[in-house]
């Protein structure tokens, strides 16, 4: 059983904020007492630098953060030295994008991507158009983000050297076929790029079963502490990468002349003193949410999606984006309000939830508005606050928006 | 009832802003080279509007706006445009000083603000600042452009 009213315990945020309606889980979550005590664990019985020190405080930072990778390859299915530590998805991203630039691509070379894509998906893929001649193209999406296999196939060719893609949606919340698209980017010799900020905590992520080329996702997004992500790749393809930092850490001797020796992945993506407490609290996070079971929280996540969707069908004075979608954010806008002052009123009401684009600047060409208001639950959100929330969304109007003004 | 009694009415208030935002005054950029303008793009969110203002003689002769933007950015610059146009920089100039201060929760001159009084508790709810000052601060750098261009002549 499913008991939310226990999960909420974890939380010292709702303890702390009992009347707050938390719906920015896309944007961020709050940490359970799991992440937050091994993190302060270290702070105050734990802290030294990683990287062989010579006495047993150190040795055992090496093992916590060790021991952290070990977790996170469980949780997603891959070897431990598959995974290498980053500042989260942006980080990741970029890694990828500057080591295919450097190895795997070459003037000419596509990349196939959607315009639903948040801007750290887009942008480091948009810098090598510039930089090296390789050209961005698009899969076409539907009214709700959602890739057709039928429409990836016909944008496939054979200068397509990657398809980069989130697996779910940041706005419309559509679920994408990666397994399918693994396969047609592979029978074209291409590979596949998933960002996985949006899925990797909300559903089982299997990068083997998908057969998925290269995966970033976030910490903070799924319970962990700010600052750290993951740059998951099939070890082959890490090994042949090239690194985009360098420095400590990472090298395994260099001289003089220049010349440098690196160490092996992950290693050797991991340049400088790490982010040690908070990969330890990643680490946390991860047992955390698979203690609770991510099938379990993907089919809760969907059972309250569901609950909330048919209610927001029902207020005539929302325009609701993305019914059909199962899982991810509720988009919607108060018809004639603008987003900001919609989010304004809710606010108000004591309900978190994020208007503007979302950090997908493209998308508006799909849904036809750039802005909305997303509402993105988590494990610990209630019907309760369902019904908080659309009792809200009903009553917002031009008038009530400005009214919160005065 | 006197204005007075009237600019103080949170009703009043709230209608002054929603009409200013569903009808705004001056919403209507203009082709002529004569005019000064900025266009103001709040990085932070969606807002994105452009003021364009004609100042000969150091008088403010017309300001005209336009561009996406929320309830309190439009309405703001919309009464901006009627508040400012036919005065003088300086006079313009103690008005929007006289702005900003109430828009930072400071004491200010209510007679001077006129409706623009409507937005007196905006500085109650920080991420909402730059849109009330969006506007506001396009018409302060226009001024001062305009008043280095006329030092120059001098
Ligand atoms: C789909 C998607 N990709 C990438 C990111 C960027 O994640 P981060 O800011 O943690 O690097 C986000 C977060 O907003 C996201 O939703």
């Amino acid at each position: 059983m499913f008991d939310v009213k226990k999960i909420r315990e974890d939380y010292p945020m709702f303890a702390n904020h009992p009347d707050l309606v938390y719906f920015d889980n896309g944007a961020t979550t709050f940490k359970p007492k799991p992440v937050i005590n091994a993190v302060m664990d270290f702070y105050n019985s734990g802290t030294s630098n990683v990287h062989r020190g010579d006495y047993p405080l150190s040795v055992h930072a090496d093992q916590l953060y060790d021991g952290a990778r070990v977790k996170i390859a469980k949780f997603i299915n891959c070897d431990p030295k598959e995974v290498a530590f980053t500042a989260g998805t942006t980080a990741s991203m970029n890694q990828i994008a500057y080591g295919m630039e450097h190895v795997f691509l070459k003037p000419g070379d596509v990349i196939l991507t959607t315009r639903t894509e948040h801007a750290s998906n887009l942008l480091p893929w948009y810098r090598l158009e510039k930089n090296c001649g390789i050209k961005v193209e698009y899969i076409p999406a539907d009214s709700q983000g959602r890739v057709h296999i039928e429409d990836a196939e016909n944008a496939m060719h054979d200068k397509v050297k990657a398809i980069v893609i989130a697996c779910v949606n940041n706005v419309l919340g559509a679920v994408q076929p990666i397994k399918e698209l693994a396969k047609l980017a592979h029978e074209h010799g291409a590979y596949i790029v998933v960002d996985g900020a949006q899925s990797v905590p909300h559903r089982k992520t299997d990068v083997k079963d998908l057969d998925i080329d290269f995966l970033a996702f976030s910490g903070h997004k799924m319970c962990g502490p700010g600052g750290t992500g993951v740059l998951y790749g099939k070890y082959e393809l890490l090994e042949r990468m090239d690194p985009i930092s360098l420095g400590g850490g990472m090298n395994a001797r260099f001289d003089s002349c220049g010349d440098v020796i690196l160490k092996s992945a992950p290693e050797k993506y991991e340049a400088g003193t790490p982010n040690i407490e908070g990969v330890i609290g990643l680490g946390a996070a991860a047992e955390y949410l698979m203690s609770i079971g991510m099938d379990n929280i993907h089919e809760r996540e969907k059972q309250l999606r569901g609950y909330f969707a048919e209610k927001v069908k029902q207020l005539d004075n929302i325009e609701f984006y993305n019914p059909d979608n199962e899982t991810g954010p509720v988009a919607f806008n108060a018809k004639g309000v603008f987003a900001q002052d919609a989010a304004g009123y809710l606010a108000s009401q004591g309900i978190a939830v994020r208007s503007g684009n979302h950090c997908a600047k493209i998308l508006h060409e799909i849904i036809g508005t750039d802005q909305t208001i997303r509402a993105s639950l988590y494990l610990y959100n209630t019907e309760e606050e369902v019904d908080r929330c659309v009792k809200a969304m009903s009553e917002i109007t031009l008038e009530s928006a400005i009214g919160i003004f005065f | 009832m006197s204005v007075k009694d009237l600019l103080t009415n949170p009703d009043i208030l709230r209608e002054l802003i929603m009409d200013h935002y569903q009808y705004p005054h001056n919403h209507e950029l203009t082709k002529d080279t004569s005019y000064l303008r900025r266009h103001m793009a709040s990085e932070s969110c969606i807002d994105d509007i452009t003021v364009q203002a004609k100042i000969d003689d150091g008088i403010i002769r017309d300001i005209r706006f336009d561009g996406v933007a929320c309830t309190i950015s439009t309405a703001s610059t919309s009464m901006m445009t009627d508040l400012l146009i036919g005065k003088t920089i300086p006079e313009a100039q103690e008005i929007v000083s006289d702005y900003f201060h109430m828009v930072a929760g400071e004491d200010y001159d209510a007679d001077l603000l006129e409706e623009a009084v409507a937005f007196k508790n905006v500085y109650k709810q920080a991420n909402r600042i730059k849109c009330a000052t969006i506007g506001w601060n396009a018409i302060k750098e226009i001024l001062q452009e305009s008043e280095t261009q006329h030092d120059g002549q001098e």
